[in-house]
């Protein structure tokens, strides 16, 4: 191991580009300025993640890349980061999507600039730094810092019903943090540390496992979202920015799969056994629900959003059902899910920019003038769909291999999205690229250009990539998983 | 080698996707055309050395993903099963792809659909070589995706794009039955290869298994959960209804994929699990029941068909019941036979349908023909061919795999059996009526067209009847080449183990037997002869007589409306009950909505009390010093 202490250099990276971009003045020539050197930061700090991915050894299951700082003298609280299998993904899907993000908001975003790119700065290291915590409090740190520059995203470039959308948010998002702060109190009294490392076992008796895991639920439940805390959702991501669309679906609802792994299966394995069946009940609800309400909708990001919903009660279901083929399913899914449901909001966005709007009923015929975006649209769409080869499958595939020891109910919930989803996402696609031109309007819409390209390529690429070659991302969570998921047998006595 | 046959048409499909547009679309067009007969000749090669006696053969490519104990690998299983269809896909996709040349010749983008055609090809070809169910199901969707593309080809037609759709869509209902069936043959068996299954099925014979809170014969579940997907792609009753509107795609497309290829997947799947298969006492009878009732249900429909490939089409989803039901008696090799012979025949019908088409300027109506013979004899004279081959007339490929299908069926001690013998004949009988009804009405008698479309009628170019003549070769000799090794005496030594074989022996159908079969069939073509030939007229007071049957075959007997009447509208009805009522009334009304009115509502009451007058204060602090002194007073 070398002595750069290289995971501190990744979450800290976006903010030394944001310091720069502090002293630029902004005025109409040094707002392209501004734009490259936030780009060229967001690139670095992909690379160096690859670089830790790199580096990543499959063969251990503990965290790597540690690096662990007394943060106060009398409590035991560090700056502790590390990265695992668990974490290495969602990191890596952090820094994957924010130089595309940054690229695709270089024309869209015309208003305060400045203020634009030091808030993705900032967004960038919170959420890397969120998911290299170790440390409990870090951890909450990061996970509540990330509302900031989500807030002001959506609040300041949002559309015309923000500050609606951005009162639901606060109003949900409320409710599960007070709860998670007060769990991670009564956790530091009980145990005198914070270490997400130590904690991992059965360290609570059963009954504070209950109510650990309700309040760490509260806040995880909201984020990722499930039914019925899921209204918050579709509002955001119409009123936010294409790039905060990409964000919140890409990275946010990961924190709440990634907060169930950590926390509830990992340090509350008896309360998971015990609430299980409230999560398959209420995933199971979300999947067709959700899939319903899609289908009815006429704006297309809102009919994206709510098809985030179904494909996050996947994820759930893949988690509480606690085997390798279902964790592995689940991360899987997230992954796919973080790129596929980026690339379709970007590919909403494109047609957005020329447009202005994102009525269903505007578009059609698109195929006619826009050969090349239908074609990395319908990418999008089928790994949006599952089908085998794209990587939306794997992860779909996995769960209901994994659920079927579950339960017969719970592999026809799970199942049952390989119909409903093709039903809204190929409907959606008809509508929009298939057929005539009827709309005068889109007569002269014209194809993607070179940046939007380089934006979408790299997606359809990684679609396809994780679809035919699971195995490279399989392979360095499948310690970190099992660890966690044998801990859970022996608790709970399988 | 069977790489190359695999792997070629994608190479093919990547070439016209990326540099199609770099190139004339001719070098596409010789490209992909060429990939493709490369891998049917290969193929044939291949194929010849599975008539002796060859072991199976696994070429293992590398690991698709692990995940635990669920380890899925790339790999090639070759076969006599997997051989069989390499040759009917290759050949029949290389004829498409040389017929496609000349028939879309006036399409814009014929890189396109040349790049779709070979993709399809190597989809299917993974499915057929697959070595594990979710390598198949990897090309099972697959072939799904690239029949949606095809029907949807021309997208400025709505009809066009809602039958993709509705044919994506049916497809993954039974795909739902089929992933489910994956998930408990993993859970069951612990593994999803081929091998490990087939060996230890015979130990789950009495195994049993809690299914939504019903308990089943585990086998019979399983089997089950698969016929579901097999019901979707083969268009089985119930899941039929996408089959005849995918003719709204090109007719090259319908002879491919809606003919001779991928809908007989359902049936490969059947027979390559026939060691499970086996075991599946109920599920079996099921699959005999489906099969016989599509076979009858489908020819009933295609009797009154006015469009010239409806009618080919009813009659691809009929035949596929006589498939199903000799799968569920148990003939698998007589079913694979009659997939194979079915596929060169039924390509060959719909090649020179097209050819029809394409001579009267895409004209589909048989009502507007008439009279074609004249004009273009050699279509004509393949269309023949390949009638004469559905309906089993001697010697032809047709005759010794239905045959074969009836023989087996009727000493079958399957108590299904006698029922789907009695329908097999009726259907044959049907066939054989609706097969001389579209000759007739096509190529004899007066011509109905206009004048000026007649006259410009006239007989394909090269590109387009050479392929016609492969087909028809096929057609003509397929059965006597090949019914020895199939279902004859070399059958032990050629099936190997792909399928499962009843080692009864060969029996043949009584003398009565065979003579009212073939009576039922020359029955068929002589009323069709008299309706449609000698008594045009008939036709019209036979429809106004029997006008309440009449209308249910017309129509389909309704089935569409029903569905639209009890799944589509209810489906949008409630979603949209969902969205309005469930997530803005319920959800957002009680909950941030509600909660964000209770706070409002009660902060106003509140706020009264910070009046701004002294006496409301003076008043508010008399009452509470009351309450305190009367509480310490009393407690």
């Amino acid at each position: 191991m070398t002595d750069i202490p290289l995971l501190s250099l990744t979450i800290f990276l976006p903010l030394l580009g944001a310091v720069v971009i502090l002293l630029i003045k902004e005025d109409k020539s040094s707002v392209d300025n501004i734009r490259k050197v936030a780009l060229c930061t967001s690139i670095g700090v992909f690379l160096l993640s690859l670089l830790i991915w790199l580096q990543f050894d499959n063969s251990k299951a503990e965290y790597q890349f540690q690096e662990k700082i007394r943060w106060f003298s009398d409590f035991n609280f560090y700056y502790h980061i590390g990265i695992d299998g668990i974490s290495l993904f969602m990191v890596i899907l952090s820094t994957f999507l924010t130089p595309l993000c940054i690229l695709a908001s270089w024309e869209s975003i015309k208003i305060r600039v400045k203020e634009y790119m030091l808030a993705f700065l900032f967004l960038e290291t919170v959420m890397i730094g969120m998911f290299a915590s170790v440390d409990i409090l870090l951890f909450y740190i990061f996970f509540e810092a990330i509302l900031i520059p989500m807030y002001l995203i959506i609040g300041i470039w949002g559309g015309d019903r923000r500050i609606y959308a951005s009162f639901k948010f606060f109003l949900y998002t409320l409710l599960g943090s007070v709860l998670m702060l007060i769990a991670i109190v009564v956790i530091y009294k009980l145990t005198n540390s914070m270490s997400i490392a130590d904690l991992q076992g059965n360290y609570f008796s059963t009954n504070i496992q209950m109510y650990l895991w309700l309040a760490f639920f509260a806040s995880f439940a909201v984020k990722i979202p499930m039914w019925p805390f899921h209204t918050w959702l579709p509002d955001a991501h119409v009123e936010a920015p294409t790039s905060g669309s990409v964000i919140l679906a890409g990275v946010l609802l990961k924190m709440g799969g990634y907060g169930f792994i950590r926390f509830s299966l990992g340090m509350l394995p008896e309360a998971s056994e015990f609430f299980a069946p409230l999560i398959m009940t209420l995933s199971i609800i979300a999947v067709v629900y959700t899939s319903l309400v899609a289908i009815a909708q006429t704006d297309i990001k809102k009919l994206i959003a709510y098809s985030s919903v179904a494909h996050m009660g996947l994820v759930t279901i893949g988690i509480f059902i606690v085997n390798s083929q279902g964790l592995e399913g689940a991360m899987i899914q997230m992954i796919s899910h973080g790129v596929v449901s980026g690339a379709l909001f970007l590919c909403v966005g494109v047609i957005y920019d020329r447009m202005h709007t994102r009525e269903i009923k505007f578009y059609g015929g698109l195929v006619n003038r826009m050969p090349i975006y239908s074609t990395v649209f319908m990418i999008f769409m089928l790994g949006s769909v599952g089908l085998p080869g794209t990587s939306g499958f794997i992860g779909e595939f996995l769960i209901i291999v994994g659920s079927f020891k579950y339960s017969s109910i719970v592999v026809i919930g799970a199942a049952s999205g390989i119909i409903l989803s093709a039903v809204y996402m190929l409907y959606l696609y008809k509508r929009i690229i298939f057929g005539v031109i009827n709309n005068e309007k889109l007569k002269d819409i014209l194809d993607l250009n070179l940046r939007e390209k380089i934006i979408l390529i790299p997606l359809a690429i990684a679609v396809l990539l994780i679809g035919i070659f699971p195995n490279i991302f399989i392979e360095p969570m499948r310690l970190s998983l099992d660890l966690i998921i044998s801990n859970y047998e022996l608790v709970n006595g399988k | 080698m069977a790489h190359l046959i695999i792997f070629l048409p994608l190479l093919g499909f990547i070439f016209s996707l990326f540099l199609g547009k770099k190139f004339s679309f001719k070098a596409t067009q010789i490209l992909t055309t060429s990939f493709l007969f490369i891998s049917a000749l290969l193929s044939w090669i291949l194929f010849f050395s599975f008539l002796g006696e060859r072991e199976t053969e696994i070429i293992h490519i590398f690991n698709w993903f692990t995940s635990g104990n669920f380890i899925v690998d790339w790999s090639i299983r070759l076969d006599s099963l997997t051989t069989t269809m390499f040759i009917v896909v290759c050949s029949v996709s290389a004829c498409v792809h040389l017929y496609s040349i000349g028939y879309m010749s006036e399409d814009p983008a014929k890189e396109r659909f040349m790049g779709y055609l070979s993709l399809f090809t190597f989809f299917m070809l993974m499915l057929v070589s697959s070595n594990n169910l979710l390598q198949m199901f990897f090309g099972w969707e697959g072939v799904g995706l690239a029949s949606y593309l095809l029907i949807g080809f021309w997208y400025h037609k709505p009809t066009a794009n809602n039958a993709a759709i509705k044919a994506f869509l049916v497809n993954r209902v039974g795909d739902f039955g089929y992933a489910i069936g994956i998930a408990g043959i993993f859970y069951i068996f612990g593994s999803i290869e081929f091998d490990i299954i087939f060996n230890n099925a015979e130990n789950f014979k009495d195994h049993s298994i809690e299914f939504i809170g019903m308990t089943f014969s585990t086998i019979d579940l399983l089997c089950f959960l698969l016929f579901i997907g097999a019901m979707g792609k083969s268009a089985q009753l119930g899941l039929h209804t996408w089959l005849p509107d995918a003719m709204e795609g090109p007719t090259p497309v319908s002879a491919l994929i809606h003919a001779a290829t991928m809908v007989t997947a359902g049936v490969f799947l059947v027979a390559r699990m026939s060691p499970l298969f086996e075991y599946a006492v109920y599920t079996n009878l099921f699959i005999t029941f489906i099969g016989a009732s599509t076979a009858i249900f489908a020819a009933s429909i295609a009797l009154t068909q006015n469009d010239i490939k409806r009618v080919i089409a009813y009659s691809t989803c009929s035949q596929l019941g006589y498939m199903f039901f000799a799968a569920g008696v148990g003939a698998y090799n007589a079913s694979i036979f009659h997939l194979m012979t079915h596929g060169f025949f039924k390509a060959l019908l719909f090649l020179s349908a097209g050819s029809v088409i394409h001579a009267m300027h895409h004209e589909q109506d048989m009502r507007k023909m008439g009279g074609l013979f004249k004009k273009i004899p050699f279509t004509a004279t393949m269309m023949w061919i390949g009638s004469l081959a559905i309906i089993g007339f001697p010697y032809f490929s047709g005759y010794y795999s239905k045959e074969s299908i009836l023989e087996n069926t009727y000493f079958s001690s399957s108590s299904m059996a006698s029922f789907a013998y009695t329908i097999g004949i009726l259907t044959a009988l049907l066939t054989a009526f609706y097969s001389w009804r579209l000759l007739f009405m096509t190529f004899h008698g007066k011509t109905r067209s206009d004048a000026k479309t007649f006259d410009h009628a006239h007989e394909s170019p090269l590109v387009m009847t050479l392929p016609l003549c492969f087909l028809a070769l096929g057609s003509i000799f397929a059965g006597i080449f090949f019914a020895e090794f199939y279902i004859g005496k070399l059958q032990y030594s050629f099936w190997g183990d792909a399928v499962i074989l009843h080692k009864d022996g060969h029996h043949y159908l009584p003398f009565i037997q065979t003579l009212i079969i073939k009576s039922s069939v020359a029955l068929g073509v002589m009323l069709a002869a008299l309706i449609y030939f000698y008594k045009i007229h008939l036709s019209k007071i036979l429809a106004h007589n029997l006008d309440p049957l009449y209308s249910i075959s017309l129509n389909k007997w309704y089935v569409d409306e029903l569905y639209n009447s009890f799944f589509i509208k209810p489906y949008f009805a409630i979603a949209n009950i969902f969205w309005k009522k469930g997530d803005e009334k319920i959800i957002d009304g009680y909950g941030p909505n509600g909660i964000s009115k209770v706070i409002s509502i009660t902060s106003g009451y509140l706020s009264r009390f910070q009046s701004g007058y002294l006496y409301h204060y003076a008043f508010t602090m008399l009452g509470g010093l009351v309450i305190i002194l009367t509480w310490f007073i009393y407690f």
